[in-house]
């Protein structure tokens, strides 16, 4: 009898033993998964959605009078989710814009948002491949698990740089990325292709194109006032960039305006079949 | 010679494949030289590109990713003085690819054939279509994205004499898996686009619209807020941060018309707007309105097709 008692302790001892064994292999099994993330989020300055866009009179470039200038929102969605993968795993995360001094406030505000650091390349290129390669430099500087772009700027609209960076530094890279697990240096990306969606895996690091579903727009940050006070602190580095392109805008011109409405009564609708297969022809 | 990357889904050309090689022959016609199709090895009426003008057409086997393409055309494009890439998801991610690892002068979003050749000057599309840039690329070897449909096509026979070619690509990512929707027809390529807005009420209420897009051949779309609340899925939202469309007709139902939705839209060819609010300011932008309830007016015009249709 006694001896049955002990061999039954020493065995609820071993069972414990095994469990504190296996938590802790759990343990190391989770952080060895969970890395560190140096991320770099590239922002674009450019008007606000809501701005009426005017040209100078030249036709040379924008007419800025007025105008509103916010982080581009497909670089939104790359900010926030580099803040839910520090959030989730650590790390740092640094903002750079290729830009003149009065793209700062922009970069500003991403540090608001909560980035730790900012860089701005100081140079005003007129091409993609020029702003892709001032970028390169700067990443081949320093070291990056991870670069997030929003797969284009609501300004130019090139939806260039991302695709060329990572070809210049010959990473891989996922556009019109709206998904995006890690697991360790392992990435799996789910991205929009025409008519449907595509899985993608990677090791980092690696380049985004991101756009909305890479976190939804409610997860989206506005920076409270904390933030705001403690981005005045956070370090913005400048560093001196180059300029030129191979590409020029000759001009830039309004969309003509469209013509006058034809309005079709609501109980007449064989009209408007009509007036859409004889005058537009669009049926 | 100016070369066009021709591309293929399930192993058949689209609308856009056309286009692209349109493009090529209209700037090889402007600089007196010859067009090359590059395409995929295993499509099926290659001979097809022969109609837009390609006077020679090389296959070849392609990586599945656009860097790996990218590496491709490196290795093909001795001989080159341009290059034409259709602005397909696809074709978004190979076009930059190619000019950086080739060093050209990159116009994506490119809306006109070339302006003139000295120098290389075409228009694209910038500020979501609240302007158009005219744009100069410079240095030995321009290369052109265009936005699909808004060039037309062009037939011009040549020779199309087929090839086949090698060429190793450099794929830096695995392509897990590849999922298309069957049988809707996707939205950026779309010829025409049924889209609604939070007029429609709620999500049950979609039905009509589907409806619609069926009798018309046309994509569905959506306004921001609507997938935004999660009605119908992001690859729907049609706007400046979503989707931007530029087909031949758009019909949109119980949208507002908020300029970040218009700025995605207003490169359509001709556009309705079905609203109950005479103010909303999709009737400013609209060629033809009709003030009235959705609900009404949907299923009376899927009727009033249905008819137009049968009698065409």
């Amino acid at each position: 009898m006694k001896v049955q008692i002990k061999s039954r302790q020493k065995r609820t001892k071993s069972i414990q033993k095994s469990w504190i064994y296996y938590a802790r292999i759990v343990i190391w099994w989770a952080k060895s998964n969970t890395k560190r993330m140096n991320i770099l989020v590239c922002i674009s300055h450019v008007p606000d959605t809501t701005a009426k866009i005017n040209f100078t009179a030249d036709g040379s470039a924008l007419d800025a009078n007025g105008v509103q200038f916010v982080i581009n929102p497909y670089d939104e969605f790359g900010l926030t989710k580099a803040l839910h993968i520090k959030e989730a795993q650590g790390g740092t995360i640094t903002v750079l814009n290729v830009g003149g001094p009065e793209t700062e406030p922009t970069l500003r505000k991403a540090l608001a948002i909560g980035a730790d650091s900012a860089v701005r390349i100081n140079a005003t290129p007129t091409d993609a491949i020029t702003v892709a390669q001032n970028i390169k430099n700067h990443i081949q500087a320093n070291s990056y698990d991870l670069i997030l772009c929003g797969q284009e700027s609501i300004d130019y609209n090139g939806g260039q740089v991302p695709a060329m960076l990572a070809a210049m530094l010959n990473l891989p890279f996922v556009n019109a990325c709206v998904g995006l697990d890690l697991n360790g240096n392992e990435a799996t990306a789910k991205a929009e292709i025409d008519g449907g969606h595509a899985t993608l895996k990677a090791n980092l690091p690696m380049v985004i194109g991101g756009k909305k579903g890479l976190v939804e727009e409610k997860d989206l940050r506005i920076p409270n006032m904390r933030g705001i006070m403690t981005a005045r602190t956070k370090p913005l580095s400048v560093e001196e960039g180059s300029n030129g392109g191979l590409t020029k805008a000759a001009n830039f011109a309004k969309p003509a305006a469209k013509g006058s409405t034809t309005m079709v009564d609501a109980g007449n609708v064989e009209e408007l079949v009509r007036l859409l297969h004889e005058e537009a022809k669009a049926i | 010679m100016i070369l066009a990357f021709v591309e293929s889904w399930n192993d058949s050309f689209k609308k856009a494949s056309f286009e692209a090689v349109s493009y090529a022959k209209t700037w090889a016609d402007m600089s007196g030289t010859t067009v090359r199709a590059i395409t995929s090895a295993s499509t099926a009426d290659i001979n097809t590109l022969a109609t837009y003008g390609a006077d020679e057409i090389h296959t070849l086997e392609l990586s599945q990713t656009a860097f790996g393409v990218a590496s491709q055309l490196q290795s093909l494009i001795e001989g080159a003085t341009g290059i034409v890439i259709a602005g397909t998801s696809f074709g978004k991610s190979l076009a930059p690819a190619v000019a950086a690892l080739c060093g050209g002068a990159l116009s994506t979003n490119t809306t006109s054939a070339p302006k003139s050749l000295q120098p290389f000057t075409v228009e694209r599309g910038a500020f979501s279509s609240k302007g158009i840039e005219t744009i100069e690329l410079h240095g030995r070897l321009p290369i052109i994205s265009f936005v699909p449909n808004s060039i037309g096509l062009s037939e011009k026979s040549a020779a199309g004499t087929v090839s086949n070619v090698q060429a190793n690509g450099n794929d830096l990512l695995k392509v897990a898996e590849v999922s298309i929707a069957k049988g809707k027809i996707s939205l950026p390529e779309a010829e025409v686009v049924v889209s609604a807005g939070r007029g429609l009420k709620g999500p049950e209420n979609w039905g009509m619209i589907e409806e619609l897009a069926e009798v018309l051949g046309a994509a569905t779309a959506c306004s921001k807020p609507v997938s935004d609340i999660g009605w119908r899925p992001h690859s729907e939202h049609v706007g400046q941060t979503g989707i931007q469309v530029n087909p031949n007709l758009y019909i949109a139902i119980g949208i507002s018309g908020a300029i970040q939705h218009l700025a995605g839209v207003s490169a359509s060819k001709t556009i309705v707007a079905i609203n109950t609010d005479p103010e909303a300011p999709f009737f400013k932008a609209a060629d033809y309105g009709i003030v009235g309830d959705a609900f009404e007016v949907v299923p009376k015009l899927v009727d009033s097709l249905r008819a137009f249709k049968a009698s065409n």
